[in-house]
């Protein structure tokens, strides 16, 4: 396998996107990046299945449009990562910040730990096939799947009394699941969405989902195999049809 | 139901005199005012909506359609559309939603400004015989240069230039998206735009395969619904613009119903067949000026600092404001839409009543952006009401590089502005998917009318120009000394920076 090691010690992000591609262009299939401490944009718009290793913490915006690579993230990740991505796996070892895959349309985003507000907002899904996935191993702050359209939100809520403490789950959701470890009050919901039946096939469904989320961080993944899950989904897939009338 | 029915909004009759019973009202009508029974045509005047479509295609000029044919009393507090609006209201309990742009008829600023010409002590050029400068280009301008030696003498540029879009002729044609208008539409515009020179917008919505040959002529937007946005779709654009609000409906976001999202619309857009597509009203990756810088970066990260990314915003009150934030953050361009610019569907009371008139906000944002030194960092694009190559030209004067038209190209489509844009029934096949109605627009004979109205602007652009002595679009632009403002008030006058006819 080749690998190109970057050390991205005190290098401003246009460079050190630069350096990425020309490794991606020259057949690089693993790049490591050290010392990355708050470099914005990382993986930017970037294509292919090279894996990228990063050691630190990266800014906001990681793996924005990226279409194919792998990002591992040896730290925390700041705000948005995942934002409008294609395809791709972004696997964090850590936290994450506000608007995680915000408007991901494929791919996967794992997150260890926590994740800040708006997690998986207007997250959205095209074809079957492509369905994007967010799983949280902690839990998620406020409107968490907020204006969803598709995909898969997962909460395991590791270490949680409760996996799910903040209010406006879904608000707005029209498309796509969040499944949730445990029960959810019912005041936690945001407007539009509702609680369904979490059935032996939404289990089978999301299995592939906990094992490769367990193999990621060392997990065994009988425990959340043999539990319960709240599911909620929208309420309506046209939520704001009755609120308008024609001139 | 207690409250009965309005009257009607049109009447529509045919002189049976002149009728020749050809029945090409009744093929032309999608909205089904026409109906043949026996040797009759039948009228229902009540779904009429006035789009003219049977008297074009009318070969004796046999139908006649008055408006309002009933009166109400008449009122000036209660006028018909107030009473109307509280009608519907009282049945439904509902936001009135409408079509086209702002429908209030208050008074056009442009039509109370007027331009200057040459007379005795300075001659007027004449565009015939003195080549007319309309080339303009939008981006950051660097506000020095700096040179260098090379070995053999030569002198080199050393400043590095930002990306620009070049245009033949400071107009060009706004965002109106696959979905909200029809793929024959699109390729109307894309092939004029393409012939003259300029540019046009994608709007929301992807970009259909069969725009890729005018790629090099389209401005892609990311809007908070970031439909069909992806790393190809922003490397076809030649610039990218960040669409923050729209004039028509400043502060709201936006929404396709699932009935315009057919095989085509999902596939560009990028969403599931038959489902609505909402556009929040913020971006969910933008709640402050810090964000949006970041979005904007990351948008020229992507596409590796290659294309000029524009920030489009509604004219409302901080408008001057919030272009000095633009203007600091990485854009190239700030878009300003005024309240009068048009939309598929909005909700009544925003079109009507939020935001502000183009021209007030030209004048502020480019009399802003002077006074912090940050002008020359970013280009200024108006638009929302611009209709003729007067309102460009005064746009012009008041600061703007260049504008956007929207409804004045649709109205070069066939459009009459009928205003049910929201309906999948337009007849022209301009505002609708309906493959029957679409195949009425012609994309080759749309081009050649299209390009026709910018040509004709752009010639009327250069004689007023010359008229005026200048021969440079650069010379026009922010000169308020070309122009004078009559019968507005001082606050008006000084908000413009304008001085009265006369002075």
């Amino acid at each position: 396998m080749k690998t190109v090691r970057i050390d991205a010690k005190g290098m401003h992000y246009t460079p050190l996107n630069q350096k990425i591609r020309a490794a991606v262009a020259d057949g690089a299939e693993e790049i490591i990046l050290d010392n990355v401490l708050g470099q914005r944009f990382i993986g930017d718009g970037l294509r292919g299945n090279v894996r990228i290793i990063i050691n630190g913490v990266p800014g906001g915006d990681l793996g924005m449009f990226m279409s194919g690579p792998t990002c591992i993230v040896n730290g925390n990740a700041e705000h948005a990562p995942g934002n409008t991505m294609d395809s791709g796996m972004l696997i964090i070892h850590g936290s994450a910040g506000d608007a995680v895959a915000h408007s991901m349309r494929g791919g996967k985003v794992f997150v260890k730990n926590n994740i800040g507000y708006r997690g998986g907002i207007h997250m959205k899904q095209y074809e079957e096939e492509v369905r994007p996935v967010l799983v949280v191993g902690g839990t998620a702050h406020s409107f968490l799947g907020e204006y969803m359209a598709g995909g898969i939100v997962l909460v395991l809520g590791i270490g949680k009394e409760k996996a799910m403490t903040d209010i406006g789950i879904g608000s707005g959701i029209h498309g796509g699941e969040i499944i949730i470890r445990g029960e959810v009050d019912d005041y936690l919901l945001g407007l539009g969405a509702r609680k369904f039946k979490f059935t032996e096939s939404d289990l089978e469904r999301i299995a592939p989902i906990i094992k490769t989320f367990c193999e990621q961080f060392g997990y065994d993944p009988t425990e959340f195999l043999d539990t319960n899950y709240t599911r909620i989904g929208p309420a309506s897939s046209r939520p704001f049809a009755s609120k308008y009338v024609w001139e | 139901m207690t409250l009965g029915s309005v009257p009607p909004k049109f009447k529509v009759s045919i002189d049976h005199d002149q009728c020749m019973d050809c029945g090409r009202c009744i093929e032309n009508c999608s909205y089904g005012v026409y109906r043949r029974e026996g040797d009759k045509i039948l009228i229902e005047s009540r779904k009429c909506t006035a789009c003219l479509r049977c008297v074009s295609m009318c070969p004796r000029d046999a139908i006649n359609i008055t408006e309002k044919p009933i009166d109400y009393r008449s009122h000036p507090v209660w006028t018909r559309e107030a009473r109307e609006d509280i009608i519907n209201q009282a049945r439904s309990g509902k936001i009135i939603l409408s079509g086209m742009g702002n429908a209030r008829d208050l008074p056009i600023i442009y039509d109370n400004l007027l331009l200057d010409a040459c007379q005795v002590t300075t001659p007027s050029i004449d565009p015939l015989r003195e080549p007319m400068e309309l080339r303009t280009y939008l981006g950051k301008k660097p506000s020095k240069l700096k040179f260098k030696k090379t070995e053999s003498g030569d002198v080199e540029l050393d400043t590095q230039l930002a990306p620009n879009l070049k245009l033949n002729t400071p107009i060009m044609i706004g965002h109106m998206s696959f979905g909200a208008i029809s793929l024959n539409s699109q390729l109307s515009m894309a092939k004029a735009v393409k012939e003259i020179g300029t540019y046009m917008g994608a709007g929301e919505g992807g970009l259909h395969k069969n725009l890729y040959p005018y790629q090099d002529n389209m401005i892609v937007q990311v809007a908070s619904g970031r439909f069909g946005v992806n790393i190809d779709y922003l490397e076809r654009g030649a610039a990218i613009e960040v669409k923050i609000g729209q004039g028509a409906k400043p502060g709201i976001g936006g929404h396709l119903p699932g009935e315009k999202v057919n095989e085509e619309v999902s596939k560009t857009r990028m969403i599931p067949l038959g489902s609505d597509a909402i556009s929040p009203a913020p971006h969910h990756d933008i709640y402050s000026i810090e964000d949006l810088v970041q979005l904007i970066r990351s948008l020229k990260e992507a596409t590796e600092w290659k294309k000029p990314v524009f920030v489009k915003i509604a004219a409302v009150h901080s408008v001057a404001r919030s272009a000095a934030g633009i203007a600091r953050s990485s854009a190239d361009a700030v878009v300003i839409d005024g309240f009068r610019g048009g939309t598929g569907a909005a909700p009544k009371v925003f079109r009507d009543h939020v935001g502000i008139p183009i021209e007030t906000a030209i004048a502020s944002v480019d009399q802003e952006l002077r006074k912090q030194g940050v002008r020359n960092e970013i280009s200024i694009i108006a638009s929302g009401g611009i209709r003729s190559s007067a309102d460009l030209a005064k746009s012009i004067a008041l600061g703007a590089d260049a504008v956007y038209i929207g409804t004045a190209a649709l109205i070069s489509l066939g459009c009459r502005v009928c205003g049910n844009c929201y309906r999948n029934l337009c007849p022209w096949g301009i505002a609708t998917q309906r493959p029957d109605l679409v195949s009425r627009l012609d994309p080759e004979a749309g081009a050649v009318q299209v390009s026709n109205l910018i040509h004709g602007w752009t010639l009327e652009l250069g004689e007023l120009m010359g008229g005026a002595g200048i021969n440079s679009i650069e010379s026009l632009r922010g000169n308020r000394d070309r122009l004078r403002g009559y019968m507005l008030d001082e606050g008006m006058l000084n908000i413009l920076d304008v001085l009265p006819a006369g002075a």
